[in-house]
């Protein structure tokens, strides 16, 4: 199986480069990153949305994702508050689709004849999104190195047919394959350019700036405030009739509501960083966005693209 | 014939792999033997890709069977007989007249040809699957087969002396065969299997071993190998061996080594960080007591004999550790340079519950309390309550954060590292217990004090504001919050007057509210004074009239009319109170039902005064189990109930309340002469052992009671013609009715 002629990659480009050929080849439209501040690829409409509905889909695209809470200030060797996932989506989930992501590893550079992959239980549940699936993490010699679902409900409804979900943690996986100790320090164009760029040259100073900001700073009155207005304007998006008095046509507005969906799901983790929500009112607010979220998809099942009248 | 089954998936959670095989078992077996299709051994086993169900001498074809059905009786309109036919698959001139005591019947006898063993088995099997109890399945791709992963092949063979024969079975589109496959990656080929011998020798020839015992063993034999070579040894954990067993289908055991600048982390720190993350063993080394390596089990065999993994897992464990070292050292720091105060103020930031505050408020509350529980404990106040203000101060600590298990046993640390006094170091740790039924109690003063005040304070926090459990829902853990109390109290030999805590935690939580809601100054300066108050009257209620009739003396009382705040508050308190007694009191008689005190019992004895003392109420009750398990014991019970219900009788009948006292003079018999003496006998020694408590020595005085009681009943008519006699008897039974009362309420005893 290990294909020996394949060279190692030798920058943190080149392995997402080398996933987007991967599954570009394995017949996936290689989407680009969603505009907005999310915690996680899944976020993407791409992902959230498409997994809805009876249309087929095939997706693969990197996601900048953030978690206020993981800043370490660009200290720490593992962890950022900013980084990548690669995200693929594939609907129906096709029945190879561990063998699909194994060849992926293999694409990047790793030897299936020398590694320990395992795949752990580890099902998947998004209490913000309504949503879950059974799945595993992926174990490399130990590491997670990418989360594997098979979604069974979004946004409250059930999936049908049920879409296969990969997510890799780009940063962490690339570490482990180029043999980097601190993201940092991780070669991010390749390390012959001219001007060879590191992951650090390119995110230390960043980082810094936003763990300062999201543990100290972070205005949260004006954030506690984004967030009710974000649900206000997400419950007053779908609140207008389907038909546009404009065009006559029938356009329900499901993907700028669930730009505000992301927007309040966003708030709360930065609030949740500045360490101002507690246990319980976790769960009350955890609650607000998956109502929105279960609102959104409602509302996405009855235009074209969720399926309706497929 | 034999048969063997395998069902072919995605990786099976390694938790769920055991019960699997189990169930997979139990539902075919039953499934083969209700179709009449006996075996003589079964047996089953699971790996992460698999459950195998193996069958041996089963019959080629189920024996004929014949089945008897009444029908209708003889003469039962067409109707009901035609759908009898029907049912039962017969002609009408195949059935039987047959007399009954209720007249003739209709019987049918139903001829059940034998079926092959196939036909039952592929029926057997498609149940099986179709209705597998996995604790959580799931649908994939186009499909609506649920099964825990993706199911991907269907392996069922019947093998006789002529050879393996595939079951013919189709489920949603899995057709059932002879093939299987080995290893993911060491031998993904497929396997053609002739018997359940052939697959397990194939199998293992394909790097699976298929017996999670077997996998088990090897990982813990290699461990122990490679730990002893170097003088090391594996810390034991069944748990998490059963669990990565249930990870590999081919166990390689590496020993790999945890880098110097880790090894002064807290064990505990260690131990958690790997097993959590990693699900890598402890490795000890016995010279220095520190952990200092450790073991993961690799699934494959390679080149380099697990260097490459060993390398991976040591790197990946480094940048845990590193993170968890971090932690560490910037908690170090910060509770040296400003103490756990500081983390507790932090908390003020923290909503414990919208409706209770913050958990500083919390933490609060619960300083007040342990200060005064202290002195009923024998601890000191003021290392109680500086105790309660640090003990959760540590939730505030980067490592709890990370790692929440490790709430309280940080806190410890933390605590001794700012170099507070070590009772105070061990409540952070202690005051969590008793977590479970079979956790340890803690039995220093502090501790104890600091783990009485914190549960006390939420029971009674959750029962102010109506977030009582209900069923099977207990979010906030009342019931172990309350049986930590029970544990607490008892195994100590605390002598607390709940009540007492309680309407005193109570009426604070209510004070809170009444601010929060704006209630008038002069109202809340009611309830605080009734909150000083309380110690001294035992109970809410009457303090708070005390306190009342005080103010209105004073013309400063704040309105109580009906309808108004604290006509509401008097009113609901002691009701509160009271149920949230009772719960504990539930909660009480399941604990001591272990201990073989029966649930009446305690009713016998939560019905007598100082029930909320639970030391005294658990004396009680013990000694009144000890003496209903002796023989004189258990027909006093008897003698008392035929008192009991001969006067109350004799009390509703005449309309008065027999309770002057009986005289010797107008005993006539000697059994109730006799009876007089051993009344007053059993008095002379109850009355100075209720005062000293000695419940043994007061049930033994009245279980004494038994022989005389039951010669009086024998010899003597209570409801005589003669007044006089019948008065003074029945007033007899009143004596015997108020000293066995004196010591439990008898009439609360089943049987």
């Amino acid at each position: 199986m290990a294909n020996t002629t394949l060279t190692q990659p030798k920058s943190f480009q080149e392995i997402i480069l080398r996933l987007q050929n991967y599954w570009a080849e394995k017949g996936c439209a290689v989407l680009q990153p969603y505009d907005m501040e999310v915690g996680a690829g899944t976020f993407h409409p791409a992902t959230t949305l498409r997994a809805l509905g009876s249309q087929p889909w095939a997706a693969a695209y990197v996601q900048p994702s953030r978690r206020p809470t993981d800043g370490r200030y660009g200290e720490n060797p593992n962890r950022l508050q900013h980084y990548y996932q690669y995200q693929v989506l594939i609907k129906p989930s096709p029945p190879d689709l561990q063998e699909l992501y194994l060849g992926s590893l293999e694409a990047i550079g790793i030897d299936m004849a020398m590694h320990d992959i395992r795949f752990v239980e580890d099902d998947w549940e998004s209490p913000t999104l309504g949503a879950w699936g059974l799945g595993w993490e992926v174990w490399c010699d130990g590491m997670e190195v990418s989360q594997f679902t098979y979604f069974q409900q979004v946004g409250g409804h059930d999936c049908r047919p049920v879409s296969g979900e990969l997510t890799y943690g780009l940063e962490r996986l690339a570490m482990y394959v180029l043999g980097i100790d601190h993201v940092m320090d991780m070669p991010f164009n390749a390390p012959t350019a001219p001007i060879p760029l590191s992951y650090g040259d390119i995110f230390r100073q960043t980082e810094r700036e936003y763990s300062r900001f999201n543990f100290d700073v972070a205005e949260t009155e004006i954030l506690f405030r984004h967030f009710e207005d974000a649900e206000a304007e997400c419950k007053a998006i779908l609140d207008h009739p389907a038909t546009d008095p404009k065009t006559g046509r029938e356009i329900v507005m499901a993907h700028p509501a669930y730009d505000q969906c992301i927007k309040a799901s966003h708030i709360f983790n930065l609030l949740d960083a500045r360490g101002v929500i507690s246990v319980t009112e976790r769960q009350a607010y955890i609650g607000r966005v998956r109502a929105l979220a279960k609102m959104c998809a409602d509302a996405f099942v009855l235009t074209e693209a969720g399926g309706a009248g497929a | 014939m034999d048969l063997l089954i395998e069902l072919f998936s995605e990786e099976i959670p390694a938790r769920m792999q055991a019960r699997a095989a189990q169930d997979l078992k139990k539902l075919v077996t039953d499934g083969l033997v209700e179709a009449g299709l006996t075996y003589a051994a079964a047996a089953a086993a699971a790996t992460p890709r698999r459950l195998a169900l193996t069958l041996e001498g089963l019959p080629a074809v189920s024996p004929d069977r014949r089945e008897e059905r009444k029908g209708p009786k003889v003469g039962a309109p067409d109707k009901a007989i035609e759908g009898f036919l029907r049912g039962a698959g017969v002609t009408r001139d195949q059935l039987e007249e047959r007399d009954t005591p209720k007249g003739a019947v209709w019987f049918a006898t139903i001829e059940h040809k034998g079926r092959p063993a196939a036909e039952i088995v592929a029926e057997v099997l498609e149940a099986t699957v179709r209705g597998f109890p996995w604790p959580k399945s799931m649908r994939w791709g186009v499909g609506s087969l649920r099964w825990v992963r993706p199911l991907h092949s269907i392996l069922c063979i019947l093998t006789d002396e002529h050879g393996p024969q595939v079951v013919p079975l189709e489920i949603d589109g899995l057709k059932a065969g002879d093939t299987t496959r080995g290893h993911r990656f060491m031998a993904p080929g497929e396997i053609r299997v002739a018997s359940f011998e052939d697959y397990v020798a194939k199998l293992k020839a394909a790097h699976v071993v298929l017996d999670p015992t077997e996998r088990a063993g090897t990982i813990w034999h290699d461990a122990q190998q490679k730990a002893f070579a170097l003088g090391f040894e594996v810390v034991e954990d069944a748990g998490l061996l059963a669990e990565v067993a249930g990870l590999v289908e081919w166990p390689v055991v590496l020993l790999g080594d945890i880098a110097d600048e880790f090894i002064e982390l807290p064990p505990e720190v260690l131990q958690t960080s790997m097993k959590e993350h990693q699900k890598f063993f402890s490795v000890k080394n016995p010279g220095s007591g520190r952990i200092e390596k450790f073991v993961t089990v690799a699934n494959r065999d390679t080149a380099d004999h697990g260097v490459t993994i060993l390398a991976g897992n040591q790197k990946v464990l480094a940048a845990r550790l590193s993170d968890a070292k971090f932690f560490w050292e910037n908690d170090l720091r910060q509770a040296k340079a400003q103490g756990l105060e500081a983390w507790t103020d932090r908390l003020g930031n923290v909503t414990f519950h919208n409706k209770l505050g913050s958990q500083r408020d919390r933490i609060e509350r619960i300083a007040a309390l342990a200060r005064e529980i202290a002195p009923v404990v024998g601890a000191d106040a003021d290392l109680a309550a500086q105790a309660a203000k640090v003990a959760k101060a540590d939730l505030s600590s980067e490592m709890v954060y990370e790692f929440p298990e490790l709430q309280g046993i940080m806190g410890r640390y933390y605590a001794e590292a700012a170099g507070l006094d070590p009772q105070v170091a061990a409540a952070c740790e202690e005051h969590y217990s008793p977590l479970g039924p079979s956790d340890d109690v803690p039995t220093a003063p502090v501790s104890v004090a600091v783990a009485l005040a914190d549960k006390l304070d939420t029971l009674t926090g959750f029962w102010a504001i109506d977030e009582k459990p209900t069923g099977s829902k207990d979010p906030f853990a009342l019931r172990r919050a309350a049986l930590g109390v029970i544990r607490l109290v008892l195994a100590n030999g605390v002598r607390l007057r709940l009540d007492q805590f309680i309407d005193a935690q109570l009426l604070k939580h209510e004070i809170a509210r009444a601010r929060a809601d704006d209630a008038h100054e002069t109202e809340i300066d009611a309830l605080e004074q009734t909150l000083q108050e309380i110690a001294k009257h035992g109970v809410f209620g009457a303090a708070f009239d005390v306190v009342l009739k005080a103010l209105h003396k004073a013309d400063k009382a704040p309105p109580t009319h009906d309808g108004s705040y604290l006509a509401r508050v008097r009113e609901t308190m002691p009701d509160l109170s009271d149920d949230l007694l009772a719960f504990i009191h539930d909660r009480l008689k399941v604990h001591l039902r272990e201990e073989g005190i029966r649930h009446d019992v305690i009713d016998a004895c939560v019905n007598m005064p100082g029930n909320d003392d639970l030391t005294l109420l658990v004396a009680r009750a013990r000694a009144l189990q000890a003496v209903l398990d002796t023989d004189d014991g258990a027909n006093l019970i008897q003698g008392f109930k035929r008192a009991n219900n001969i006067l109350a009788q004799a009390e509703e009948a005449d309309g008065v309340e027999y309770s002057y006292g009986p005289d010797v003079k107008f005993a006539e018999d000697e059994t109730e002469k006799a009876l007089f003496a051993a009344l007053d006998a059993a008095e002379a020694k109850i009355g100075p052992a209720m005062i000293s408590e000695d419940f043994a020595a007061a049930m033994g005085a009245m279980a004494e009671l038994r022989g005389p009681i039951d010669a009086f009943f024998e010899a003597v008519q209570i409801n005589t013609e003669n007044q006089i006699l019948r008065r003074n008897r029945l007033n007899l039974l009143a004596r015997i009715r108020d000293i066995c009362l004196r010591v439990a309420d008898l009439t609360r005893i089943e049987g």
